[in-house]
């Protein structure tokens, strides 16, 4: 039987995958899906923890978190759409007049 | 042992999403991932958790990523020429980066292994579907509700940006 610390162990892992995916990628699409990596892996930690304190909110704040990922990839996804439209490509090295 | 198979597929998926440079592929083993990351639910006596994995996250946000990596049909991103160029790939930030990786697993490996009994589950658990209704119309009804307002203003905020530029 896996007990919490390890379960918090692989969300860590999951979550420095996905971080490591942001900085590391040059692709608006592969940066946006290293944030869904991430999220999933604090939505583990969340269940995790509910599971260990015996208690349903875990999984509710797991429902909220898919709802504000949802939100997220839609309005990402759509100024991806924006900028490619703008400039042809997805390099973020692109998008920088707005840099000082 | 069932624990150790689907974290491994977790990791070794979530790895490839950012070694592949075809962003299809990325999509769909980001797909296997959330497979593996479901059945840990279930194993976690999280039913409902694993079920809407599966059909919002695997079902739905994934298949509007996958919408879209084919809808632009993008030029071969990351190649050669852009990895000389990267930034974070000198050797000053790689250094940097690599010291801030060992003092992570230095720290994790500190915290999680101070008590030797942390973290076994009990045995009773709170995971019904049943459960979880009723607190999410109860205890949670407002933020249930601010819930709503925010996927009505994604979905206005999507439209407004996707839209092509002189149209209406």
């Amino acid at each position: 039987m896996p007990t919490l610390a390890q379960y918090l162990l692989l969300s860590a892992i999951l979550f420095a995958i996905g971080t490591a995916g942001v900085f590391v990628r040059r692709n608006l699409i592969t940066i946006l899906l290293s944030i869904e990596i991430m999220l999933n892996a604090v939505n583990l930690t969340f269940v995790a923890f509910g599971r260990a304190l015996g208690s349903a909110d875990g999984q509710i704040i797991v429902f909220f978190v898919m709802t504000v990922a949802a939100a997220e990839a839609a309005v990402g996804l759509a100024i991806v759409i924006a900028l490619f439209r703008h400039k042809e490509s997805l390099n973020p090295d692109t998008f920088t007049s707005l840099k000082w | 042992m069932l624990f150790y198979v689907f974290g491994a597929i977790a990791i070794v998926t979530s790895l490839l999403v950012i070694g592949q440079r075809n962003p299809v592929y990325s999509v769909l083993l980001l797909i296997a991932s959330f497979g593996a990351l479901s059945g840990l639910y279930v194993l976690l006596d999280a039913p409902f958790a694993a079920v809407i994995q599966i059909i919002v996250y695997a079902g739905a946000i994934m298949v509007l990523f996958l919408f879209v990596v084919m809808l632009l049909n993008a030029p071969h991103e990351d190649t050669e020429y852009d990895e000389r160029v990267h930034p974070l790939l000198r050797p000053g930030p790689m250094r940097f980066g690599a010291a801030l990786a060992v003092a992570l697993i230095v720290e994790l490996g500190w915290a999680l292994t101070r008590r030797a009994d942390a973290g076994a589950f009990p045995s009773a658990s709170v995971s019904s579907v049943d459960a979880i209704g009723r607190s999410l119309f109860t205890d949670y009804a407002f933020q249930f509700e601010v819930t709503s307002i925010l996927i009505l203003v994604a979905m206005v905020g999507a439209v407004v940006l996707a839209r092509r530029e002189g149209q209406g």
